[in-house]
């Protein structure tokens, strides 16, 4: 099933999960450190397959604390790294997840979503960890996440999550679920000249110019240039709040500084990043705002509402960070109301109410298997009465 | 009137000069410990642009911010696997964590054992004095029997490790004990960790005269140091597993290079394991 | 137009990889849109064990099999489980040495996928008897569709005996309903 060229281009048949480790080997990943959790376990077997064909290291750390810690070790030496795991490991990894996002260190955290808290239900699908990828770690700070509803976009969102890590330096989650993981679908996979890559920003000064600052950014954007290690400008990257030589600066001016500017680039970027889809959109009067899998069976309840005559629509949200606020805004001044269907007890739905003051009803299950689209249709046809 | 004593040093070079005074205690010993890095990285023929330190949070996780190197200073307990990533992405760089006892032993214990098992080519440089010293001198999973700590009042009732002997049964293929006091064989242990290929463990005894010096009747940092003098025996072919360290004022301090053997060290999973010419 | 398949039966058999086979045929060599999903959890190892395919025209939104257009039993318990759920007027294949049954109809085979796959010499290819009966009984998916996803899905050097468990499967039926 498997041959040696990094980029399979062509037609497969693939499950999510193998889908995100063949999306990560496109997208130029050499650098995997993980441990099994299911229903992410497939991500990392497929690696430890392939990154060894194609020059890459796989290394199956003690715990999902030390597979963070060693994908930004991995990262601050040059490597595009990447991580999966579920509920349980994404609770571990959020300490680090802070270090990455002070140390800016761009690396790609895959979680597979599955029913919880604790170990929960292993084996069966949730969307309740939405919320810890924007909070869960310690501290004010902005990522990035996207949600797959397919094998195919599991492919093309492991891709886009390493670009957009690179390109603002930070970590970026893909969180899938456990039915898109475990779902095979065509796959296409395009030839290595049209993937995508975004170069991480290098210093433009040489080693050893005392003018350069490594945590200054220079542009627009606030991102500064990335330092490998190795690479003569002996840098300090510290985990402590820290001024822009790298130094320790522990006080309250220079650390508003800092952890405004680490919001800020992601905040006045939002824009750039912000992905959705849009279905059945301009005339809807419900929106269905829904992600993941979830989102195919939103899909499914909005062709059924229409075929009842009901003007229903969807917002697939593509990033569930940042969020689509400005988009369920403008939609505000059409529609009369949402629903919010996930498989938790209501996460991102707080998300839409920020953006509407009309009625926003929520269709939720605590997770164990995708929703069926009739709760949702159900929902549809209550908002519109 | 202030007088500059010394207006250059010979390990300058490897100083982040601008970084200085450093943050640590009067009497401390992580400042001496230092110093063995830094002669041991100027003579260790390594080109300083490919010396990597690795720490995570404490007082000794402090020294990296301090080396004119390129500097990681990572989570509490998290070095090792952060230093692990690093060094099997790039191979050519010699890796060293420089840690305190609990840093390395309590929350970062497991990733300590795991990468000695597995035999990561990087050096651990413990600077092991027996409590948390950043918080104030908690009781650690070094802290002597008996020992009074902020969270041992009554004495401590929890048997420490033995680090030598913990890093010797998990698969290191050098281990060294010295002290602060031992500067020139700490030195030479930290250049021998450099030269290994392989999981390179050197702990460093040293005082913190503040806090476990002080609850302990120890004294001022230099009366440990005249007690390293007095009780240390050097040892090279130590049983390591009846070495451990007491701090008590009778009893031997056993310190040396323990072990220095061969295995193969882990490079990750790469194209190494396909076994393709 | 939607189907749905559900192959079913204990661990071991195939199910699973049968499944996939039949999907990727599907989506890969046969002009169509297809989902395959498995059970998960204690229920796949050793007891019971199910796939679930999907194959539609058109884009498939919702990737869940609720009643199957087209059922294949390998087992009893498999029988007794999914037996009741198969759509009105679907089709269903069961191994006539494997599911014991009275029930009868127009639309239901009994093959000895088991047996026909022990006559080729290794019973481990019994669930390519299958799918070749489930290509004779059915128009879901062609039957070059499916022996090209068989030659890209098993290991290279048991092709051939694959493709000959899957011709018995297929002519099995095609000739029992000539004769």
């Amino acid at each position: 099933m498997t041959g040696n060229a990094r980029v399979l281009t062509g037609q497969h048949f693939l499950m999510g999960d193998v889908a995100c480790a063949e999306g990560g080997l496109a997208a130029g990943c050499d650098f995997f450190a993980g441990y099994p959790i299911t229903p992410s376990t497939e991500i990392a077997e497929r690696l430890s397959r392939r990154l060894p064909e194609v020059g890459g290291v796989f290394t199956q750390m003690e715990d999902e604390i030390a597979s963070m810690a060693a994908i930004i070790g991995a990262s601050m030496a040059g490597a595009r790294a990447m991580t999966a795991t579920s509920g349980p490991g994404f609770s571990l990894m959020m300490e680090n997840i802070g270090l990455a996002v002070m140390m800016e260190a761009p690396c790609v955290v895959v979680d597979v979503q599955r029913g919880s808290p604790s170990t929960g239900l292993p084996t069966l699908a949730g969307q309740a960890d939405v919320m810890q990828a924007k909070w869960g770690s310690h501290g004010d700070y902005e990522i990035v996440a996207y949600a797959p509803s397919s094998p195919q976009e599991s492919f093309d969102l492991v891709i886009k999550a390493f670009n957009t890590a690179d390109r603002y330096r930070i970590p970026v989650f893909v969180m899938a679920d456990e039915v898109i993981g475990h779902t095979a679908e065509r796959v296409t996979i395009p030839p290595a000249d049209q993937i995508p890559r975004v170069q991480r920003k290098r210093p433009r000064y040489a080693p050893g110019d005392e003018s350069f600052l490594p945590f200054r950014a220079e542009d627009e954007d606030l991102v500064p240039p990335m330092v490998h290690a190795g690479e003569g400008y002996r840098v300090n990257v510290d985990s402590l709040t820290h001024d822009e030589k790298g130094y320790p600066a522990t006080f309250a001016e220079p650390h508003d500084r800092l952890v405004r500017r680490l919001a800020a680039k992601i905040r006045q970027n939002a824009h750039q990043i912000i992905e959705y889809e849009e279905l059945l959109l301009d005339d809807a009067q419900v929106v269905v705002v829904a992600y993941g899998c979830t989102a195919r069976s939103a899909r499914r309840a909005v062709a059924l509402a229409r075929q009842e005559g009901i003007r229903a629509g969807l917002l697939r949200l593509i990033t569930l960070w940042p969020f689509a606020g400005q988009k369920v805004w403008e939609l505000s001044s059409q529609a009369a109301a949402f629903v919010v269907p996930e498989l938790n007890l209501g996460q991102m739905i707080t998300q839409v109410e920020r953006f509407t003051s009309h009625p926003v009803v929520g269709v939720n299950h605590a997770g164990g298997a995708i929703m069926p689209p009739e709760p949702i249709l159900d929902a549809i046809r209550e908002v519109v009465m | 009137m202030a007088e500059i004593a010394v207006a250059s040093h010979p390990i300058d070079a490897v100083l982040r000069r601008d970084r200085l005074p450093h943050i640590w205690c009067p009497g401390c010993g992580i400042g001496a410990v230092m110093a063995c890095y830094a002669r041991a990285i100027l003579e260790s023929g390594i080109p300083l642009d490919k010396h990597i330190c690795v720490s995570g949070i404490g007082c000794s996780a402090r020294v990296p911010g301090y080396m004119n190197l390129d500097t990681y200073h990572t989570t509490h307990g998290r070095a090792i696997p952060f230093a692990t990533g690093l060094k099997l992405v790039n191979p050519e760089l010699q890796v060293t964590v420089f840690s305190g006892d609990g840093d390395l032993f309590a929350i970062g214990g497991n990733h300590f054992i795991h990468a000695a098992r597995r035999n990561i080519d990087i050096n651990v440089f413990c600077v092991n004095n027996f409590n948390y010293g950043m918080t104030g001198g908690q009781a650690g999973p070094t802290t002597p029997m008996g020992s009074f700590t902020t969270t041992t009042p009554y004495g401590n009732v929890e048997p420490p490790f033995n680090l030598a002997a913990l890093a010797a049964a998990c698969g290191a293929v050098f281990v060294a004990r010295w002290t602060a006091l031992h500067v020139r064989q700490a030195q030479e242990a930290m250049q021998r960790a450099m030269q290994k290929k392989g999981f390179a463990f050197v702990e460093i005894v040293a005082p913190c005269p503040v806090s476990f010096g002080k609850s302990n009747d120890i004294g001022e940092g230099v009366d440990e140091m005249w007690m390293y003098r007095k009780q240390c025996v050097v040892n090279d072919d130590a049983d390591v597993t009846k070495i451990d360290v007491t701090m008590g004022k009778e009893a031997e301090l056993v310190v040396g290079n323990f072990l220095d053997i061969e295995r193969p060290a882990y490079m990750g999973y790469g194209k190494e394991v396909l076994g393709e010419a | 137009m939607r189907r749905e398949l559900r192959l079913a039966g204990f661990g071991g058999q195939g199910i699973i990889l049968a499944g996939y086979i039949l999907g990727k045929a599907a989506a890969l060599y046969d002009g169509k849109e297809a989902v395959f999903s498995q059970s998960y959890g204690p229920e796949a190892r050793g007891g019971a064990c199910a796939a679930a395919v999907i194959i539609s025209d058109e884009a498939i939104d919702y990737p869940v099999v609720t009643r199957p257009d087209y059922l294949v039993l390998m087992s009893q318990e498999a029988f007794t489980i999914y037996g009741p759920l198969v759509n009105e007027g679907g089709i269903v294949i069961m191994d006539r040495d494997l599911v014991e049954t009275t029930t009868e109809g127009e639309r239901i085979y009994r093959v000895p996928f088991t047996r026909l796959a022990e006559e080729l010499g290794n019973r481990i290819v019994a669930n390519m008897v299958m799918l070749g009966a489930l290509a004779a009984a059915t128009d879901v998916v062609g039957r070059e569709a499916m022996e090209e996803s068989i030659r890209t899905s098993v290991r290279e050097r048991t092709v051939p005996l694959n493709l000959k468990a899957f011709a018995a499967g297929y002519d099995y039926l095609a000739q029992g309903e000539a004769a």
